[in-house]
């Protein structure tokens, strides 16, 4: 479970080497868009010398490959799929490529005796990747979607906003398949870094519409992220009044009871379940 | 043959190495009083697992830690083949 996913550039130590102070629940190594095509050699090898560092991170470890209409992700891959990360994110997903990319990965974690089961976050962003976004959702070792905007957009032929009217079909299509296939849905990074508030409207029009977590380009976006995405103090108190009434409902063997005065069903305690797991996970009182 | 790898940025390096009679480390860093043995001891087990012995290198560091110094010699090395 995730509330903040920060993009790291793959090509630059300074930013690998401080990453864990961000605090952000992932991190994304890029190998793709934040290396130039130079140096993409100099990248794999910065990001494999990185990760051999460390036997386990704090925060969970993603790396995005190039892309594989690109000459370099197997490279990427030979390189970096490592016990010491946990996620692929595959930019310019399809549920063709996931399948190819699955392939791999099995083959890869075999050879190098990997004690883990490497997952894939593919990045929708082209109309032809939404219409099958449900078939993407349900591909092997998919763990959520990430809403590339940027791309989809530029493909749409229409122009990015902060109103963000432009992805709401997609931010929901991705929402509704990720749900239904029991992952996670990862909004859109916010491109404007210096513009809190426009993230803050960002984020909220992106958890209407059904957005568990959200990408993040610089550092000082995770504190806003990383509070929005996660249960707030009154949602925990109103699931812990839920579960205790539910508990006293069943001490008592009652089958319909309610809460400040609203009968409390089935849709409610779950709902009340997933805060107080969430703020479990996140450690929030 | 010549191969570079890396920049001039905080905590980055730049490495240049090439085919030489002999073998030649050469350091120029932003801290070489407290660090000159570890960058010159990480260039040498480098080369070493790349049974280089006849190449000169030069390394001009900016606070690089070990893992970059490494990483950008590998790419200097695979450079110049």
């Amino acid at each position: 479970m995730r509330r903040s996913l920060l993009f790291i550039p793959g090509n630059n130590p300074s930013m690998l080497q401080n990453s864990d102070v961000f605090e952000a629940d992932s991190i994304i190594i890029d190998l793709e868009d934040a290396v130039n095509i130079t140096e993409k050699d100099s990248a794999r090898n910065l990001v494999k010398s990185y990760l051999n560092t460390k036997k386990k991170f704090n925060s969970e470890m993603i790396v995005r490959i190039n892309g594989m209409d690109t000459k370099y992700y197997q490279d990427d891959l030979n390189s970096i799929v490592s016990d010491q990360i946990d996620a692929i994110m595959l930019p310019k997903a399809s549920s063709q490529n996931l399948a190819k990319l699955d392939e791999i990965l099995t083959e890869i974690e075999g050879k190098n005796h990997l004690t883990k089961r490497i997952k894939i976050i593919p990045i929708v962003e082209l109309a032809s990747s939404l219409i099958e976004v449900n078939s993407i959702a349900s591909s092997k070792r998919v763990d959520g979607i990430l809403l590339g905007a940027e791309d989809f957009t530029s493909d749409m032929e229409v122009y990015r906003t902060k109103e963000g009217k432009e992805i709401s079909y997609a931010r929901s299509a991705i929402a509704v398949a990720s749900v239904a296939n029991h992952i996670e849905a990862i909004d859109t990074p916010f491109t404007d870094v210096n513009d809190f508030i426009g993230l803050e409207e960002d984020i909220k029009n992106s958890l209407q519409l059904g957005m568990k977590a959200k990408a993040a380009i610089h550092p000082n976006q995770i504190e806003i992220i990383n509070r929005m995405y996660a249960p707030t103090p009154d949602q925990i108190v109103w699931a812990k009044q839920i579960m205790a009434a539910l508990e006293n409902a069943n001490k008592n063997k009652l089958g319909a009871f309610s809460v400040n005065g609203k009968m409390v069903d089935k849709p409610v305690i779950e709902r009340a379940s997933k805060i107080l797991k969430k703020a479990e996970i996140f450690n929030i009182d | 043959m010549i191969g570079i790898a890396g920049t001039l940025e905080s905590n980055d390096c730049i490495i240049t190495i090439k085919d030489s009679d002999k073998l030649e480390i050469t350091i120029e860093s932003i801290v070489y009083d407290y660090f000159k043995e570890q960058i010159e001891a990480v260039i040498l087990e480098t080369l070493k697992e790349y049974k280089l012995d006849c190449v000169s290198v030069l390394c001009q560091d900016k606070g690089a830690l070990d893992f970059t110094i490494k990483a950008r010699l590998i790419t200097a090395i695979e450079r110049m083949k």
